[in-house]
């Protein structure tokens, strides 16, 4: 129980920790939502789509901005604590090792749903489309949760070699199509109103997924950060 | 306290520790002596659980490395060149932070007898950020010693530190020292070790070339042991 506590404290302490510092720097969130802002209205102009092309398309360019954006989080969520040289100082701590990985990964699902929150709304008015279906909302959840739990312990194992930038979309990507196309299918038919049945695979699939890598993270985090 | 056992560390193929052996009993302040490339931080990362030992038996206050890390790790404190501070939180949010993340009962209140301990309650609500580097290292060490280690690892603290700073950190090691916490400090400043540490030992090319209490081995010895690591290191 004592250890369990212990764990959880030490999670949480990591979320906090993150969010307090995100609050005065202001770098991560800022960087991440002028980015994926940049990116819808560049596509807002470069597709000139009629209504019916633009509900065909709605979830890929959501799901494109939401992935480039999270990857930029990402990247700078690990590249600052190596930098500082803080990853050492959370390494030496006397907890579970895994602690460390859902602690940073809350974090970044935290700054990656603030993104999403402001894009959506933005979105909606550029496009003219209703993004606000409870659907909608549930795919665009299991999608973040699933490509922050893989970009998250990816970006760990990128951030120790030189190239980290290119490192990261370079493991990420490969491992996130699968997560991707679940996603925007799934978006897609909530978008387009498709019978559930025919959404659900996707769903599954995201479900899957997000236990898969959740386990797989818990499971190999502590051999990604030693020497 | 501490007991290394024929420690073997490779990076690829280059060996940094070759069959180290090395002890450090309770209450010893040991000065780790050697120039650059002669492991000293190598075997300072794997004593601290950073870096997993190639070959080779760790022994910590009686836990072993790597099977034992977590309880290592709990009876452990570390100060290295750099502070593992956040500059975005204050003084007293940096060790309420670390705090929680050594369970420890009552943060708020040891955070402040830490902050007095090395000089720095009057700043404590200052982001670390606008701190100068001297302060951020008395504050690595207010970290270091939050959850009140046996065994305290000083990885070249004196690096960047003008004189004042480097005078005011001496007195916060002679502390610790003087509390009869076990010490090892590495170092490349034989004046500095000198004068803080009971036992020397130098390390040459991954192996304790020498070793022996102040005592035993007498200023004029540990500079000549010391050459001739320097000399050895710049043959290879």
């Amino acid at each position: 129980m004592q250890r369990i506590k212990a764990y959880l404290r030490a999670m949480g302490a990591i979320v906090w920790k993150d969010l307090a510092a995100e609050l005065r720097s202001r770098e991560l969130l800022t960087s991440m939502l002028v980015f994926a802002l940049l990116v819808i209205l560049i596509f807002n102009f470069a597709l000139e789509l009629d209504i019916k092309a633009r509900d065909s398309v709605t979830a890929g360019i959501l799901w494109v901005t939401f992935a480039f954006a999270g990857t930029l989080g990402l990247n700078r969520s690990m590249a600052s604590e190596k930098d500082r040289g803080c990853l050492d100082g959370l390494l030496l701590a006397p907890v579970d090792r895994s602690a460390i990985y859902f602690g940073k990964a809350i974090g970044n699902l935290i700054f990656m749903f603030i993104v999403e929150i402001i894009v959506l709304p933005v979105y909606s008015v550029l496009y003219n489309t209703n993004l606000f279906q409870p659907g909608l909302i549930l795919v665009i959840l299991l999608g973040s949760i699933g490509y922050v739990a893989v970009g998250t312990l990816l970006a760990t194992m990128a951030v120790q070699v030189r190239t980290r930038d290119i490192m990261l979309p370079i493991l990420l990507f490969p491992l996130a199509i699968p997560v991707l196309i679940a996603a925007v299918k799934a978006s897609n038919g909530f978008l387009q109103a498709i019978p559930l049945a025919e959404i659900l695979p996707w769903l599954n699939l995201l479900i899957v997924y997000d236990i898969v890598f959740i386990a797989t993270a818990f499971m190999v985090f502590d051999y990604v950060v030693e020497e | 306290m501490i007991v290394v056992r024929n420690l073997l560390k490779r990076f690829g193929p280059k060996i940094v520790l070759q069959g180290l052996d090395f002890a450090v009993e309770k209450g010893e302040f040991v000065g780790l002596l050697g120039p650059n490339g002669a492991g000293k931080t190598t075997l300072l990362r794997i004593l601290a659980s950073l870096s997993r030992p190639s070959q080779g038996q760790v022994q910590i206050a009686g836990y072993r490395l790597p099977a034992q890390a977590a309880q290592v790790r709990r009876r452990l404190g570390i100060v290295s060149h750099q502070p593992l501070l956040y500059g975005d939180l204050t003084a007293e949010e940096n060790l309420w932070f670390y705090g929680r993340m050594y369970a420890l009962p009552d943060v708020k209140p040891r955070a402040e007898e830490v902050l007095r301990l090395v000089g720095l309650h009057p700043r404590r609500g200052d982001l670390v950020r606008t701190f100068s580097r001297g302060m951020k290292q008395r504050l690595a060490i207010g970290r270091a010693v939050l959850h009140d280690p046996d065994v305290m690892l000083f990885d070249e603290p004196h690096t960047g530190l003008d004189q004042d700073a480097c005078a005011m950190l001496d007195t916060v090691l002679s502390e610790i020292a003087a509390r009869g916490r076990t010490v090892v400090m590495t170092s490349h400043d034989l004046t500095r070790v000198a004068d803080l540490a009971s036992r020397f030992d130098v390390l040459s090319r991954g192996v304790i070339v020498a070793s022996g209490t102040r005592e035993e081995i007498g200023p004029d010895n540990l500079l000549r042991f010391y050459r001739q690591a320097v000399q050895s290191e710049g043959d290879v």
